[in-house]
């Protein structure tokens, strides 16, 4: 049995952020995490935009922390070797109701204190995206674009960097109370706690029941993407909010890398996981994306995929929920964290300072002198000068051996990869540190190379992961052979 | 800077055909650049014979019709270097490649690229769904089962009917899994007839034309498919469902040219074939830059990506003796070609053409002709899609342009 100060449950963006926030005092704090690597919930299947803050209702917790979010994320970012652009943002409209309501949606950006708003006409539109029909527009130009994978990850590394233990392929199945806190069974191990922070997302209806408050529910409700190649798209393109739907609408998106997304819906579902893509709601999204953009090419669509809302609202209910960030009222050493949906990414490290707070009500933070809270993550080699890729080979020359030639990823950053920090594994873990199966290929050149380092590295194929523990991407080896 | 007469870039069958020729020409010197540990290209992973029929008369295995031009280019003093990828073409015809021992840039009178093909995925096709282990596409089962003996799954699934995944219906079937069947979208198959043939037929694998895998299911490793046939538009037959066990998905939905290196370098492209625009002399828009094989357009024969290596070569090597510049004449096309390679033909020379139907037919009549006079005239007992037509356009005449029809 291992004991802890704090225990949070679920590595997601929030509870990778309490962890870096915590890895500051002097506690013993550890992660448990289902997934085989931090981030593979929502945290990794969103549309990975910063928010500005001007979408959320004034006063509530959500506009609060989203504005203090957007004002510390390049900062944030820089330290954490975090891949970020401030690209700005367009809300687009088309007739006067649409100006009207835009304006009103810059007045309420401005009531939450969002800076940069600006209203614009169709020719400074095109200005900047020339081939947009829109007539109206709001510039928000404190809206950026990150990696949401490396975030999670990198957030992850620093905190394991200065003494957070991550339990990975450990979902927490049962929550016994003791006097001083708990006793966690998390996968493999017993691990106990004084206070339990519940950052599970989607599941923190489990959670939270398990440790004594079973007194709210979460409804899963999905948002699907089409994943396009590299286009010419600046910034992020969102339609004017319209009542009565939820989200934000259909919208495109860049990624940091330049990748183009489409979406998400909003519809409810049955299952917390179902990350289906659904042919009736990918036809909606063309379709709607081609009213933004007509000259969008669908012939370089990559792929399609789905992220799930964690909603404290019922379908058909009025339409706002609230973050709640909380000690429960029912159980004295468990802090919630619910219906941290959109935008949740951008307001982490605002919601971790809340934790901090409602934690030391009766846990004394000192500051550790040793904590280092820069982190460099694997050098994005593509990315580099020749020179720098010249002076990374000569020092390495895994450097000049490519794995992956969609994105030029080389064998040094792959092995890298595979011996990160916490401990994750799996073909995915290697994805979403260095990019490697996500081009236009989707893996055809690069998966076979993978497979072959870890076998080389004495893994037998039947062991080797793709997404989840277990999920055997690989056989064995066939009749008589092995390698 | 290091120099070089000609570069080519790519050591599959057609970079190797190209070296080989441009040394027998008397290029002198010739840099052939593989990312590969080995030179041969696809060819390494295809264990299955029929390489070779025409150009050497008797069917071998991919490494073997591969070791003979490995061999050939030994002894013509090619010189090559093997792990090198190339990362950046400049127009000025400077070639920078990476290898473990460092970042080089290699400065080339003539460059030809060479750099084969790459495999259309699921994911371009987004098929709706989730996205469970154990969908690949053909070639990655092709390599990890036939290179590192890699063992993929019990109940098998073919989605699409293109060469590779024929082949790996019966490679599958042979290593003891059960392959469902193959389906494919489109009314007519996509691979040769003789692969139907050994393939599928000699082991009772059915080919379900005008069907196609509508979603993939299995939360963590596919666990099923729901298929669905279509009409003539593409679009889902409602109440043609059927629901396919399997555990394996393999995806041969078709190849597409590699040509981020020509694209970056600002060469001209072709959006039906996915290759350069090349002329008569199969040069690319960017003077000395030449362009063959699979990377150009997608062979289905081996030996005629071999030819056109060959071809390439000997136009760069006329271009390195700085040849004059020859008229070219415009080729057009009519009926139902889908495409025609070179759209220009050099006047004063004899001139191949490479073609591809758009649909099935039978009897039909290929014809070439200039300025009303007719120069090539076959009849075409059947034209398939998936077989490349070929053709010698003899002396091609100075004229305003080549029609070349099928009616
Ligand atoms: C479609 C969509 C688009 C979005 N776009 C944006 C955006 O552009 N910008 C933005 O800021 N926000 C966006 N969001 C919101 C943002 O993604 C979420 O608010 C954020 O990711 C929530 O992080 P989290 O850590 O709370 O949850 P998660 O990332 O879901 O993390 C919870 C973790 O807990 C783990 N877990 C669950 N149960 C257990 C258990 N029993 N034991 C152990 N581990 C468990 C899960 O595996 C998961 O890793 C979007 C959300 C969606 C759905
Ligand atoms: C997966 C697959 C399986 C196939 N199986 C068969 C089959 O069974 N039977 C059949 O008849 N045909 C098969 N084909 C068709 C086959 O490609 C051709 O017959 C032939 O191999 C094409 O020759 P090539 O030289 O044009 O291309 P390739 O054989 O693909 O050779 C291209 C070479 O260029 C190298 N290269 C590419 N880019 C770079 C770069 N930037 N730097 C350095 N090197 C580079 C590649 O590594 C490769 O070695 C297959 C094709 C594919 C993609």
């Amino acid at each position: 049995m291992t004991n802890y100060d704090v225990l949070i449950v679920g590595g997601g963006s929030v509870g990778c952020a309490i962890a870096y926030a915590l890895s500051r005092y002097d506690l013993k704090v550890a992660v448990a995490e289902k997934e085989l690597d931090v981030g593979m919930g929502t945290s990794g299947r969103n549309s990975g935009v910063v928010h500005a803050g001007f979408n959320n209702r004034p006063g509530s917790l959500m506009a609060k922390l989203c504005v203090e979010g957007n004002e510390g994320f390049e900062a944030l970012c820089k330290m954490l070797d975090i891949p970020y652009k401030r690209t700005g943002k367009l809300i687009v409209g088309y007739d006067e109701a649409d100006h009207q309501a835009l304006i009103k949606l810059k007045e309420q950006g401005e009531k939450n204190g969002v800076k940069g708003l600006e209203i614009i006409d169709g020719a400074a539109i095109r200005a900047i995206e020339p081939d947009l029909p829109a007539s109206w527009a709001m510039l928000s130009r404190n809206t950026a674009v990150f990696n949401p994978f490396l975030y999670s990850i990198h957030l992850a590394e620093a905190s394991a960097q200065n003494g957070v233990q991550y339990y990975l392929n450990s979902p927490v199945t049962a929550v016994e109370a003791t006097e001083e806190g708990y006793r966690v069974q998390a996968g493999d191990h017993v691990l106990t706690c004084r206070t339990l922070i519940n950052s599970a997302g989607l599941f923190a209806d489990k959670v939270s029941a398990m440790a004594g408050d079973p007194s709210f529910t979460i409804y899963p409700c999905r948002g699907e993407y089409y994943l396009l190649d590299k286009g010419t798209l600046k910034m992020p393109v969102y339609p004017v909010p319209r009542p009565g739907v939820g989200g934000l609408g259909v919208h495109l998106t860049v990624t940091v890398d330049g990748n183009i997304l489409i979406g998400p819906s909003a519809d409810y579902i049955d299952n917390h996981e179902d990350y289906s893509t659904t042919e009736p709601i990918l036809d909606q999204l063309r379709r709607e994306a081609m009213i933004l953009l007509p000259t969008l090419n669908m012939r370089t669509v990559i792929g399609t995929y789905a992220g799930v809302r964690p909603k404290l609202v019922k379908k058909g209910e009025a339409n706002f929920g609230d973050f709640v960030i909380e000690r429960s009222p029912k159980a004295k050493h468990l802090i919630n964290l619910i219906g941290i949906e959109s935008p949740g990414i951008t307001a982490s490290m605002p919601i971790a300072r809340m934790v901090l707070d409602i934690l030391s009500e009766d846990t004394e933070l000192v500051e550790k002198p040793d904590f280092v809270p820069t982190y460099r993550g694997i050098p994005p080699f593509a990315e580099l000068s020749r020179a720098e890729q010249r002076a990374l080979i000569e020092q390495d020359p895994d450097y000049g051996d490519v794995v992956c030639r969609c994105e030029t990823v080389t064998r040094a950053q792959v092995k890298r990869a595979l011996h990160n920090p916490i401990g994750a594994t799996g073909v995915i873990a290697v994805k979403n540190r260095t990019r490697s199966t996500m081009g236009r290929c989707n893996g055809g050149y690069c998966f076979q190379r993978i497979v072959e380092l870890l076998l080389s590295e004495g893994k037998s194929p039947q062991d080797i992961d793709l997404k989840r523990r277990g999920d055997r991407p690989l056989l064995g080896y066939v009749k008589g052979g092995q390698a | 800077m290091e120099r070089a007469d000609l570069v080519v870039i790519g050591g599959g069958p057609a970079g190797l055909a190209a070296a080989v020729r441009a040394k027998e020409k008397g290029v002198d010197r010739v840099l052939l650049l593989e990312r590969n540990p080995v030179l041969g290209g696809i060819l390494n992973q295809c264990i299955h014979d029929g390489f070779g029929v025409l150009r050497f008369g008797s069917a071998m295995s991919g490494p073997e019709y591969a070791a003979r031009f490995i061999q050939m280019a030994r002894d013509a003093g090619v010189e090559t270097v093997t792990g090198a990828m190339v990362v950046e073409l400049s127009p000025d015809k400077k070639v920078t490649y990476i290898t473990p021992q460092g970042l080089f840039e290699v400065q080339a009178k003539a460059v030809i690229l060479s750099t084969g093909c790459r495999e259309r995925t699921r994911g371009a096709l987004a098929v709706p769904g989730n996205r469970p282990a154990g969908v690949y596409t053909a070639g990655v089962v092709q390599y990890l089962m036939n290179m590192r003996n890699i063992a993929f799954g019990k109940n098998v699934v073919i989605m699409g009917s293109g060469d590779i995944g024929l082949i790996m219906a019966r490679r599958m079937t042979l290593e003891g899994a059960r392959v469902h069947c193959v389906l494919e979208k489109l009314p007519f198959c996509s691979g040769l007839p003789r692969n139907v043939r050994q393939c599928l037929e000699d082991f009772d694998i059915p080919l379900c034309l005008a069907e196609t895998v509508k979603e993939i299911h299995g939360d963590d490793h596919i666990t099923h498919v729901i298929t669905a046939k279509v009409d003539e538009k593409g679009r889902f037959i409602p109440g043609s469902e059927r629901t396919i066990p399997c555990d394996v998905l393999v995806l041969s939905v078709g190849l597409i040219p590699e040509n981020e290196l020509a694209k970056a370098c600002g060469i001209e492209m072709d959006p039906v074939t996915g290759g350069a625009l090349v002329d008569g002399d199969l040069m690319t828009s960017v003077p000395g830059v030449f362009s063959c094989g699979n990377g150009l357009h997608v062979h289905d024969l081996v030996d005629l990506v071999s030819e056109e290596g060959e071809r390439a070569a000997e136009h760069a090597a006329a271009y390195l003796k700085g040849a004059a510049n020859k008229p070219m004449v415009p080729v057009t096309v009519s009926g139902g070609i889908r495409y025609v390679l070179p759209r220009q033909l050099t006047a004063g020379e004899d001139g191949y053409l490479s073609m591809r139907v758009m649909l099935p037919g039978r009897d039909q009549k290929l014809t070439v002709t200039a300025g009303g006079k007719t120069l090539v005239s076959k009849k075409m007992k059947r034209v398939m899609p998936s077989e490349m037509i070929r053709l010698k356009v003899k002396d091609v005449p100075a004229c305003e342009q080549v029609e070349v029809s099928l009616v």
